[in-house]
């Protein structure tokens, strides 16, 4: 007898969230370890696989919706955001993730990424950047550093790459993180306040490649020496990093930069930056530092409460308001 | 007309053949205004009428130059009237420009009338006239009028102290005074309008007012007896019940409102701005209520989202023109792909690229058909008339919910932008729009089982509980929908998707001759907004005793069943297109039938007068 679907309310748990799929990523990329913990964090968020949607572009990132058991959209390529707006048009209660790599977000999609961003839609835009175009063969990407070797510029990419952060908070994003796909203890905090967050969420997860690009991003997703690699942001906290916390960043007002100072050096903790996500020039300037030189900023980089997109328009659920008698006064 | 019989006016009135006017000036004169004045005028008459703005796509061009020449038509009679007519009986040229460029409009011996105030050596220059038409005998055919609009408008105005720019603003307020004058028309219904318009700006109101009232005034000075009959009343009581003036891109959006309320269901319309389907974006922006509209970013976002819309459980709706269609070519394939309903309303105009964006063209047809990579076939439709273009909206939703496909509408420039006086439809005899119920069979969901009858697969919306499933691009395993690259599979579901189709066909009321005729002496085939001239071509030549018959295509693909048989009962089969031939070589690849075309692309609808003349040369001409 078919019957009206109820819904289920048991505790759902992280393997839940797998599919019945089958895995068809290399072994050993770095796209296994943010599905394991995706799937942590969508089974602490509690809400049914019914209720939440992936969508995705083209590329070896975009898989990710068939490898869950929520509702999934395996799109165009670059389009997956621009998709995404128009599920949340229809229906803003559910939960929208957007999954892609370099290509999708920064590149073909680059368009989409902006705007969905500046208009601040109720969206979890996760970029897996691995700074390589894996499923076509290990082409330079719009991530990848100069010189850049690759079956399309055997003789060194030339092109500046592009700083998803940079690009996130030019466009005018509200929330912008970074994480690393191996840090487990860390991405799925991340995640979590990126789902939290009413509007676009923009999280960069550096990404290793194994097979075209193995160890693009150094010591940052090694777990032995990211710490040495990385400043872990917690807002409020002073900025400190190393295995030991032996180092940290200060910010110099006049030059709007930060400087790395061994704490041993300082004659008290006081001069430390401390970490104020709501500061948008604090945040640019995150954005700027790179290895080597500086520890690559992780965690929740920027966060500013505004209006989503969706719910300013006035659109809510799914059913019309709207009927025989509306259209009667409107002919 | 059956209804006009018991009129005691109307047999009297309908003796008077219909009337054609025409205004044409800088696209800064407000010459559009004017002709939405007239149409407005011609309804309170009871008049049948169809409209025909043609205008640049430069916005405010140079003052004086032939690209910036703007023009509204308006045929009107007593009788039914199908087309905004092909020559004018009354032309009125605010500048050389206009003059030049809109002369051919005009029936020799007709009345033009010209506002003589830049007749001067620089207007004639920047229309490149080395002579003045005024003094050089080139009018000397036409019942000319001249008048120094400027000045006499200024004169009239003059007790009002606005100053020279804004004055001079009103001046075709003046002309439509005169033009109204000349057919017996009342003021009211323009004096309440601008009234209320400028209501908080009550000086241009009575500016615009006096204008009007000037130019009407100064007909009575006229010695002008070429037209006694326009004036009496014309009466065609066409409609039983209430009616309104829409434009075809009024009637869409209108259409879209009423799938949102028989649908019961907000429906999302995304679109990024292209010449000449913006119209509909800015009239669905302005409802209340039903359907959720979103500028995107670009084309491809805008279907983008639309498909998005349609997986999240509403029905997306896109519209472009030509070069948007083709941005969007590769998410029609994604939403063939994963079988979710979406409308791509399509108002086609001159192209290829850039092209004519203001000039209608249908030559977009083979692109909505064929135009995509792989095999995917869609259904795509074509409204014929502004009334259609309301109508064709709620079956193209029924279609793509039924069929689980990707529709696309064909409209043009034209037809979007052409006014005629509708009938208000009766809602309520309208049946509802299902969405489909979603039930729970106990086993796991098998997002890609079929319908027998439709073969459509199940829609089902994320929030929907224990039904969760993943689709995309890559080729589905028929019923589980996982990922196939199964060989046979894939055979199989491009079967089905094409079958899925082509079983639209099956659902359509049987294909029909239009007037009810049932034969002839050769078939005129005609699709989309080119309805009104073939049936008033046919009209005429029949009334000659010819014996032409007419079928028109609402729906493009698939075509409808019986077509086939209905081409080959004709000795001659000739297409009627805006385009070199796009609908005829469909017909002559699918039937194998000897049809041949009547093509225009000069980027204005046809003249009654050429179509007569194309068909009846191939009456004449022996059948092969």
């Amino acid at each position: 007898m078919n019957e009206m679907p109820v819904k289920d309310v048991k505790a759902f748990t992280a393997n839940d969230f797998g599919s019945d799929q089958e895995v068809r990523w290399c072994p050993g990329c770095g796209d296994y370890a943010i599905l394991k913990a995706m799937k942590t964090v969508l089974a602490d968020i509690g809400r049914t696989p019914d209720d939440i949607v992936f969508v995705a572009g083209i590329g070896c990132a975009a898989r990710f919706p068939y490898y869950l058991s929520t509702y999934g959209f395996h799109t165009i390529h670059g389009r997956a955001a621009a998709v995404a707006t128009g599920v949340k048009l229809a229906n803003p209660e559910l939960d929208v993730w957007v999954v892609g790599g370099d290509g999708d977000f920064m590149s073909i999609g680059g368009n989409h990424t902006l705007h969905a961003l500046r208009r601040n839609v109720d969206l979890n835009l996760l970029l897996f950047n691995n700074a390589i175009y894996g499923l076509t063969k290990g082409q330079y990407s719009p991530t990848s550093p100069v010189g850049t070797r690759s079956p399309s510029t055997p003789g060194g990419s030339i092109e500046q790459p592009v700083n998803p952060v940079r690009f996130a908070l030019g466009a005018g994003a509200k929330f912008v993180a970074r994480a690393a796909d191996t840090l487990q203890t860390h991405l799925p905090g991340v995640l979590k306040r990126a789902h939290a967050n009413k509007g676009a969420s923009f999280v960069e997860i550096l990404q290793n490649c194994l097979v075209y690009n193995d160890g693009a991003f150094g010591a940052i997703n090694d777990r032995s020496q990211s710490h040495e690699a990385t400043v872990r942001l917690e807002h409020g906290q002073p900025m400190v990093f190393g295995k030991e916390e032996d180092k940290g960043l200060v910010f110099d007002k006049e030059t709007g930069a930060f400087e790395v100072v061994n704490l041993s050096d300082l004659a008290s903790k006081d001069v430390l930056a401390i970490h104020d996500e709501t500061n948008l020039v604090r945040a640019q300037a995150l954005a700027e530092l790179e290895q080597p030189g500086f520890p690559v900023p992780l965690g929740v980089i920027y966060a500013e409460i505004a209006a989503e997109f969706v719910e300013a328009r006035g659109f809510s659920g799914t059913k019309s308001k709207w009927g025989r008698d509306e259209l009667k006064a409107l002919l | 007309m059956s209804d006009t019989a018991t009129d005691p006016d109307a047999a009297g009135a309908a003796k008077v053949p219909p009337l054609v006017v025409r205004f044409a000036g800088d696209s800064g004169d407000g010459i559009q205004l004017a002709g939405y004045e007239f149409a407005k005028s011609t309804a309170d008459a009871k008049s049948d009428f169809m409209t025909f703005p043609d205008f640049p796509a430069e916005i405010r061009a140079p003052i004086g130059t032939l690209f910036g020449v703007s023009a509204f038509q308006i045929q009107f009679g007593a009788d039914e009237v199908l087309t905004p007519g092909d020559r004018a009986d009354v032309l009125v040229a605010f500048n050389p420009a206009a003059l030049v460029t809109n002369l051919q409009n005009l029936k020799s011996g007709g009345v033009l009338i010209v506002d003589d105030s830049s007749f001067d050596a620089r207007g004639l220059k920047k229309a490149k006239l080395e002579t003045n038409p005024l003094e050089d005998g080139t009018l000397d055919g036409f019942q000319l009028i001249t008048v120094d609009v400027v000045k006499r408008t200024l004169e009239a105005l003059d007790h009002l102290g606005l100053g020279r720019k804004p004055a001079t603003r009103a001046k075709n307020l003046w002309v439509l005074g005169l033009v109204y004058w000349m057919f017996g028309r009342p003021l009211d219904t323009t004096q309440d309008w601008l009234t209320s318009k400028f209501k908080k700006t009550p000086e241009v109101a009575q500016a615009n007012i006096t204008a009007l009232k000037a130019g009407h005034a100064y007909g009575e000075t006229l010695e002008f007896s070429a037209f006694p009959t326009l004036s009496a009343p014309r009466i065609a009581k066409r409609h039983k019940g209430k009616s309104r003036i829409i434009s075809g891109a009024q009637a869409m959006a209108l259409g879209l409102a009423a799938v949102a309320a028989l649908g019961k269901r907000d429906i999302v319309y995304c679109s990024y701005p292209i010449t000449p389907a913006s119209t509909l974006l800015h009239a669905l922006a302005r409802f209340e209520g039903g359907v959720r509209t979103f500028q995107a970013e670009d084309e491809i976002a805008a279907i983008s989202a639309a498909l998005g819309a349609s997986f999240a459980g509403s029905l997306g709706v896109t519209a472009s023109s030509g070069p948007g269609l083709s941005l969007k070519t590769e998410a029609m394939g994604l939403g063939i792909s994963v079988e979710l309903p979406l409308l791509v309303i399509d108002v086609q105009r001159g192209g290829p690229s850039t092209g004519m964006p203001t000039k209608p063209e249908q030559s977009d047809l083979t692109m909505a058909i064929h135009g995509r990579h792989g095999e995917a076939p869609l259904p795509v439709l074509a409204p014929a008339t502004p009334d259609d273009c309301f109508w064709i909206m709620i079956e193209a939703a029924r279609i793509a919910i039924e069929t689980m496909s990707p529709v696309i509408i064909l409209t043009d420039a034209y037809l979007a932008n052409a006014a005629s006086d509708w009938e208000l439809p009766d809602v309520d005899s309208v049946p509802d729009i299902d969405w489909p119920a979603v039930t729970s069979s106990g086993e796991e969901f098998q997002p890609f089982t079929r319908d027998p009858e439709t073969l459509a697969r199940p829609w089902v919306a994320p929030g929907t509980p224990q039904h969760a499933h993943r689709i995309g691009g890559i080729e589905k395993a028929q019923g589980s929908g996982h990922i196939s690259y199964d060989p046979a599979n894939h055979q199989e579901m491009t079967k089905a998707r094409a079958e899925k189709v082509s079983k639209v066909a099956d659902r359509l009321p049987p294909v029909e001759l239009e007037d009810g005729a049932q034969d002839g002496d050769i078939l005129v085939i005609g699709w989309g907004s080119t309805h009104g001239s073939i049936a008033q071509a046919a009209k005429e030549l029949n009334a000659q005793g010819k014996r032409v018959a007419h079928v028109h295509l609402r729906h493009l693909w698939p075509l409808p069943r019986g077509l086939d048989e209905l081409i080959k009962r004709f000795p001659r089969a000739v297409t009627a297109e805006l385009n070199t031939g796009q609908l005829c070589s469909i017909l002559r690849s699918e039937y194998l039938a000897p049809v041949t075309c009547i093509s225009q692309v000069n980027g204005q609808p046809f003249h009654v007068s050429d179509l007569k003349s194309e068909i009846t040369k191939r009456l004449e001409a022996p059948v092969s």
